[in-house]
């Protein structure tokens, strides 16, 4: 039985086990609060979703679709998000395994900066498209297309601030059983933003190629 | 099980992942630039794509899948799924209505 339960999950997203005591049985209640949340966001990113699709032609003569997707930029952000939330990933599974503070802060770093790579570009493209005359202010259409990549951009602007605020408390107060579970439901939080931006590509950007 | 392989284990899950999210990605956007279907195809062939990816993300990073012991989280993502196709339904037949009769 002792073998079949260290594998026993017990939330979302990378289960610590039993070695790591009080924060393995904290984890449970507080990431599945925290996955409500997340569930919730959905929600309101699937509403974001909806306008964007009723409004595809109320573009008032202004650029649309095919005018505003460069498609290499944006290979280029799902590229540095896939890579961003890998490195996440094996932060977690390193610290699972008591890696010491410096690894588990450096592949956090590592991934904080592919996640950087992508406003970047992300950023890089809106201005492009503000200079195309693609405001939000022109249609109907450019005002649901930036409110709905611009929220996920703030999303992992807030994400990318988070990271760098979970890497200072580990530096600071060490693997404390909160900051442990703190960089488990920012995992969560990171990897949820990865299938936002699935939808978002290929709702948004790959068929602005074909018309 | 001991605890390298274990570790092994919970990386090999995220290498898997990323690998099958990077080809699934990699086929989205060669069917957009590409265009070897009509569009009907296109597009049916996107929405099959993203929603492999989606699987495969809530599968090897959010460690979600339907036979463990704790339902709860499965559950409230079913629900959610019910709730978004309420309301993404109902907007874009509402609005898009609207839209179709504003052209």
């Amino acid at each position: 039985m002792t073998t079949s339960n260290t594998n026993l999950r017990r939330h979302p997203g990378l289960n610590l086990g039993p070695s790591h005591g009080k924060a393995h049985e904290e984890a449970e209640s507080v990431v599945f609060g925290f996955w409500v949340f997340l569930m919730s966001d959905l929600v309101t990113f699937a509403m974001f979703f909806a306008i964007y699709a009723t409004s595809i032609q109320a573009t008032a003569g202004g650029p649309g679709n095919a005018d505003i997707v460069d498609v290499t930029s944006i290979a280029l952000q799902t590229g540095s998000l896939l890579i961003s939330s890998l490195l996440f990933g094996v932060a977690t599974v390193a610290m699972k395994y008591h890696s010491s503070k410096r690894v588990v802060i450096l592949w956090l770093l590592a991934s904080l900066a592919f996640g950087l790579c992508f406003l970047g570009l992300e950023i890089r493209d809106f201005i492009d498209a503000a200079e195309k005359g693609a405001v939000p202010m022109r249609s109907s259409y450019l005002s649901s297309y930036w409110a709905l990549v611009g929220l996920h951009g703030l999303h992992v602007s807030v994400g990318s601030l988070m990271i760098l605020v979970v890497c200072v408390q580990i530096a600071f107060f060490g693997f404390a059983s909160d900051v442990k579970t703190r960089v488990l439901r920012l995992g969560l939080y990171w990897h949820f933003l990865d299938i936002i931006w699935i939808g978002i590509f290929s709702v948004v950007f790959l068929p602005g190629l074909l018309s | 099980m001991n605890n390298k392989d274990e570790r092994a284990h919970d990386l090999r899950m995220y290498f898997t992942g990323f690998i099958a999210a990077v080809i699934l990605t990699a086929l989205s956007f060669l069917t957009a630039i590409l265009q070897p279907f009509g569009s009907v195809g296109i597009f049916a062939s996107l929405a099959v794509l993203a929603a492999v990816q989606i699987a495969v993300h809530f599968r090897f990073f959010l460690h979600i899948d339907v036979s463990r012991q704790k339902r709860e989280e499965l559950q409230l993502i079913l629900f959610t799924g019910l709730i978004i196709l309420i309301m993404v339904a109902g907007t874009v037949w509402v609005l898009g209505n609207l839209m179709t009769r504003m052209m």
